[in-house]
């Protein structure tokens, strides 16, 4: 047997809460019931208004929906008035930690403030009634939109070209991973080029992206000082390698130093360089990949430009090319077909139109070399009316300063948090910190999982555990540049509070989390004895 | 975790197990996996009449946080499996050297059993 | 400039924590060779700044007055109370449930989210969605490919060409060829896909045969007929279906469908230029392991509280690495909210209704149009909400039109190129009497 993944050890799967069996018959706490429970033969919430008459009359000469066709019976849909289906999900919502209600350092998941005239922004009606079938000269508005927040993208990353259309960042990993499977094709060198290196440390989409595509993923260590082991990768570097991916600054918060030297090894090996964007907010002004040298980049818009979450999605995930992938890009693109691209660009940024400026869609086989769609229209636009909408607001200036603070919080919590945990590598981070909990595992039995159940109780989410996997009990605290310097001293001290606790009462971290809706729950029942859906009888 | 291991059989550095039982081998996970794999939720096993080949990958075993190939000790075809997995994957955590066995096959090699760890050098592999 | 609340106190405060005297020290470690050399970007604005331009960007947008288009977004009202439920910062600022004791909320609604899905499709289960319906079809077919360790796929050409323009560059990874059962459109052809057709395309080495209902033309496909040819292969059936629809028509469950698959965003969700929406994906218990996406199941906790918890998660990316299901990480979890907040707001009547009304607009609009002697039904077959029409002349009548602020319709002919002068018209609850007038009185002027 070889074990795939590091496993938490202690974790959630009942160990330590001590589940028992259910008993037959048990019957459970229910702490908001469904909303089917409130569902009553004739409520509802929401009519419509009936067919006239003469529509009706009108509708008769044309053929029925046929019997053979037809559902049989209604479906049991909940049948609730509106105050009560509020009610159900107001309540619901409450359950909810969140992070306009207290701190959230998920490393990785950039769980910044989600400004409220991004959304503002998104429900203005000529944007968001706008569909993307409309004839171009209905859509100038989107489409405009859609081609400036590509121009601002292409500045802040240093890419000749950008297609917004991927919905998630793993999607724009499946963009960019096809691109540079077109890309040598080509070249005739589609046959030989079947891997793609990924480093150990890298997310689990990098692989599972790598095999979505047809490729072979190989994995290539670390060195001591958290960056890729460049003798190592110079080693695997070949003529069947199809790309490198490689996340930075990595997925341990500390920026490649060796990056140039990377990014010249696997270019002089003919492979395709791709960066995994996730962690841009480290390096705003500071690092254009695309300057770089970089192929391809998949941007998180969900992270680093501030659009909501959503307890998981919706995201977007456009990706940048260099030149020679430029060709290979989604289509189709929102294009400028009439006006000088500078001037819409002054005028634009100075809030101007520009008149006799005209964007149209990119015709329908007009760049044969076009991967094709990776879904349908052009992206998730919803997202980029925020994305635009921020980084109007910030400027680059405002972008720069993002950079800084986000860096800046997290040395600070990596320097006051070092005496409490283990620091795995001991130098300058950037936006996020990993640390290690193992040294209370060695000496008290607390695992990282137990830390962050107990961090639950003071209304503060954990940050991210058990990843990366080069990491024991993994602890990677991102706080973003939104958060005060009394919330970050706040998160200090009962980080350190638990620390103590880990050494004075062990057993009290176990029991965590004791004021939270539910406790720890029981996920090996849930996978053996699956339950995904009500059962009406 | 148990920490006596049963000497009537042999040990992969994969941490399988096989004994004989006539002309079958009896194949199973050892108890030091399924600690490290946590509370096992599914056991994919393999086809009756599949070829096994020693040391390739034959299933799967995953837990809650975790995933497993399962790597064959032995080589030989499939006889029989142990359909009681499918609905109670958690005898692989109660009792792995018993009534959790993965999988019959009947032997094709004997000499392969050669390869294999005795319960000492197992044991000092683990315990590392 | 940004939403940092730092000062300059504060800065220095962390600076001298941290023991550097600069920020710029903490970038030091960056080499020299690549170094951002500029950052052009505008200067930053302030609120009432941003808001004007954006609202230069929405003027520059004409919302048409009167619409019929349809194609695979529809144009449906979203009930103001599920605006508000999306809203709720609680919903929509919080991540991905990783940490279930403080995501009960998101959990359960996911929960709720996969039982209504269920219920309308009459599948086992549902996961608890995709980026949107083309890609939700993609992932289908390629969990047909490996339940039946087949490499080839049969898809009706009466499939949306969104759907299969991404199902085209999902497959070319993993060198799946993809067949074509083309729909009948020949002159006084039904637009259907007809199962004797499909059967003699089905090799016995395809995994799934995808068909859509109702099809791109709007017609009634005959998916039993089509279940039966595909099980006959031993191929699955893919369903991709139009969720509203499934009030009157028949559950995909009911008819033999292996895996559903479906766009979501008629179920609340605006139109917003293309995204974001919600894909649906459902297919029965016994092969869930196959099924790539999140899934929420029910538990306990210690105390004997029921909760729900993300399951099933060896089959995602964070823990079967190169061996997922798929590459997933987000859903569109918010967009799901608003679709289950919807079903439940409208209920099996409310939904009955919106059906009706959309199927009596449908049929009004086509009605008038012909009496009116301005066009004809191009297929022969019955219809749900959406219809093809053959008008003389009609893409520079279709541009003439849209000027006008009325767009009629979606041209076929830009996707099949045998469709010329076809107009593709969709009715929603949305569409009045005086908008088929309208329609009528633009087309009388454009002859």
């Amino acid at each position: 047997m070889s074990v795939l993944e590091r496993p938490a050890s202690g974790d959630a799967s009942g160990r330590g809460a001590a589940f028992t069996s259910p008993e037959a018959g048990e019957k459970l706490t229910i702490v908001e019931p469904l909303i089917f429970d409130a569902s009553r033969p004739g409520r509802r919430a929401v009519r419509y208004p009936l067919p006239s008459t003469a529509a009706r009359a009108a509708a008769g000469d044309q053929p029925a929906i046929p019997e053979a066709a037809a559902r049989a019976s209604a479906p049991r849909l909940p049948e609730v008035a509106e105050l009560d289906l509020l009610r159900h999900f107001n309540r619901l919502s409450h359950l909810n930690h969140a992070i306009e209600l207290g701190f959230y350092p998920l490393g990785s998941c950039t769980m910044k403030y989600n400004p409220k005239v991004n959304e503002w922004a998104a429900r203005l009606p000529g944007l968001a009634d706008s569909h993307p079938l409309d004839p171009d000269p209905l859509a100038q508005g989107s489409l405009e939109l859609e081609w400036l927040l590509a121009e601002l993208l292409k500045e802040i990353s240093g890419f000749a070209a950008i297609s917004l259309q991927p919905a998630a960042g793993a999607h724009g990993e499946l963009t960019g991973l096809l691109m540079a499977r077109a890309y040598h094709r080509s070249r005739g060198e589609g046959e030989q080029r079947t891997k793609v290196l990924v480093p150990d440390s890298s997310h689990g989409t990098n692989p599972a992206t790598a095999t979505m595509v047809g490729y072979t993923a190989v994995t290539i260590p670390s060195n001591p000082r958290g960056g890729i082991d460049l003798e190592a990768l110079r080693a695997a570097l070949g003529p069947d390698t199809a790309a490198l991916m490689i996340t930075n600054p990595s997925t341990l918060g500390i920026f490649e130093d060796q990056i140039d030297q990377v990014i010249a090894a696997v270019q002089k090996a003919g492979a395709i360089a791709y960066m995994d964007g996730a962690n841009l907010n480290a390096i705003l002004g500071r690092f254009r990949p695309g300057e770089a040298g970089f192929d391809v980049m998949h941007f998180n818009l969900h992270k680093t430009f501030s659009t909501p979450h959503g307890g998981g999605g919706p995201g977007a995930g456009p990706v940048g090319v260099s030149e020679r992938l430029a060709p290979f890009l989604p289509s189709p693109l929102p294009l400028l077909v009439a006006g000088d691209a500078d001037e819409v660009r002054r005028n634009a940024w100075a809030g101007r139109p520009t008149p006799g400026a005209r964007f149209a869609l990119e015709e329908a086989g007009a760049r044969p070399t076009s991967i094709g769609k990776v879904r349908a229209f052009t992206g998730n636009f919803g997202m980029f009316i925020r994305a635009y909408t921020y980084i109007r607001s910030n400027g680059g200036d405002g972008l720069r300063e993002v950079s800084n603070d986000a860096v800046l919080a997290a040395n600070y919590l990596r320097v006051r948090l070092a005496d409490a945990f283990d620091l795995p590598y001991d130098r300058i981070c950037k936006h996020e910190v990993v640390f290690s909990g193992r040294r209370q595992k060695r000496e008290h039995g607390i695992s990282t999982l137990d830390i962050a159940k107990a961090i639950l109780d003071h209304r503060i989410h954990p940050p991210t555990i058990y990843f990366p996997l080069i990491v024991e009990e993994a602890l990677m605290i991102e706080p973003t540049e939104t958060e005060s310097l009394e919330t970050l001293d706040a998160f200090v001290e009962i980080m350190h509070g638990i620390a103590e606790q880990a050494r004075e009462d062990p057993d009290a971290l176990r029991r965590a989390p004791l004021t939270t809706p539910v406790g720890r729950l029981d996920e090996a029942a849930a996978a053996r004895r699956p339950d995904l859906r009500h059962a009406f009888d | 975790m148990s920490t006596t291991l049963p000497d009537d059989r042999r040990y992969s550095r994969e941490h399988e197990w096989v004994r004989i039982e006539g002309s079958m081998a009896v194949i199973g996970i050892t108890s030091f996996a399924a600690d490290e794999l946590g509370d096992i939720v599914y056991v994919e096993l393999p086809e009756l009449g599949a070829t096994l080949a020693q040391f390739s990958s034959f299933g799967v075993v995953e837990s809650v946080k975790a995933v497993s190939d399962l790597f064959a000790p032995v080589s030989g075809d499939v006889a029989e499996v142990n359909e009681e997995l499918r609905g109670s994957p958690e005898l692989l955590n109660t009792d792995p050297f018993g009534a959790g066995w993965i999988a019959k096959v009947t032997l094709s090699d004997a000499a392969e059993m050669e390869q294999l760890l005795d319960a000492a050098a197992y044991a000092e592999l683990t315990a590392g | 400039m940004s939403y940092s609340p730092h000062t300059a106190a504060d800065r220095e405060r962390m600076l001298a924590a941290i023991g550097v005297g600069s920020v710029d020290d903490l970038f030091a470690d960056i080499p020299a060779a690549v170094r951002a050399t500029r950052f052009e970007l505008p200067p930053p604005l302030a609120e009432q700044e941003v808001r004007a331009e954006l609202n230069r960007l929405a003027g520059q947008n004409r919302i048409p007055q009167v619409s019929f288009l349809g194609a695979g977004v529809y144009r449906h009202l979203v009930p103001s109370v599920v605006s508000e439920v999306i809203g709720r910062a609680e919903f929509s600022t919080s991540y991905t449930p990783y940490q279930p004791e403080v995501s009960q909320g998101t959990l359960q609604s996911i929960y709720e989210f996969q039982s209504l899905i269920c219920e309308l499709t009459g599948m086992e289960v549902a996961t608890a969605s995709h980026y949107d319906g083309a890609t939700a079809t993609a992932e289908a077919a390629l969990m047909a490919c490996r339940l039946t360790r087949r490499h080839r796929i049969a898809i009706s050409t009466a499939v949306n060409p969104q759907v299969r323009h991404v199902l085209a560059t999902y497959c070319a990874g993993p060198g799946i060829e993809i067949v074509e059962v083309a729909a009948d459109t020949a002159e006084g052809g039904t637009g259907l896909t007809a199962p004797a057709v499909a059967a003699g395309l089905l090799s016995d080495d395809c995994a799934c045969l995808i068909a859509q209902q109702p099809n791109m033309f709007g017609g009634i496909e005959p998916m039993a007929e089509l279940a039966d040819a595909a099980h006959a292969a031993g191929a699955l059936m893919v369903a991709v279906v139009e969720p509203t629809s499934l009030a009157l028509l028949a559950a995909p469950g009911s008819y033999g469908a292996d895996i559903v698959a479906a766009e979501g965003q008629p179920l609340g969700i605006p139109a917003s230029y293309g995204g974001p929406y919600v894909g649906l994906m459902a297919a029965r218990m016994d092969s869930v392991r196959q099924m790539p996406g999140r899934l929420v199941g029910a538990t306990r906790d210690g105390q004997g509280r029921k909760g729900y918890v993300l399951t099933l998660q060896a089959r995602e990316q964070h823990i079967r690495r190169e061996k997922a299901a798929s590459n997933i990480c987000t859903n569109q979890a918010l967009c799901a909210l608003a679709a289950a907040t919807f079903l439940s707001a409208v209920g099996p009547e409310g939904l009955r209704e919106l059906a009706d009304l959309s199927a009596v607009q449908a049929r009004h609009a086509a009605a008038a149009i012909e009496s009116a002697g301005l066009g004809e039904r191009r297929f022969s077959a019955p219809y749900f909400a959406e219809v093809a029409i053959r008008i003389p002349d009609a893409a520079r009548r279709h541009a003439a039109l849209a000027d006008q602020g009325i767009v009629a319709g979606y041209p076929l002919e830009r996707d099949y190129p045998e469709l010329a002068d076809t107009l593709l018209l969709a009715a929603t609850e949305l569409t009045t009497d005086a908008d088929i007038d309208a329609l009528i009185a633009g087309l009388e002027s454009t002859r």
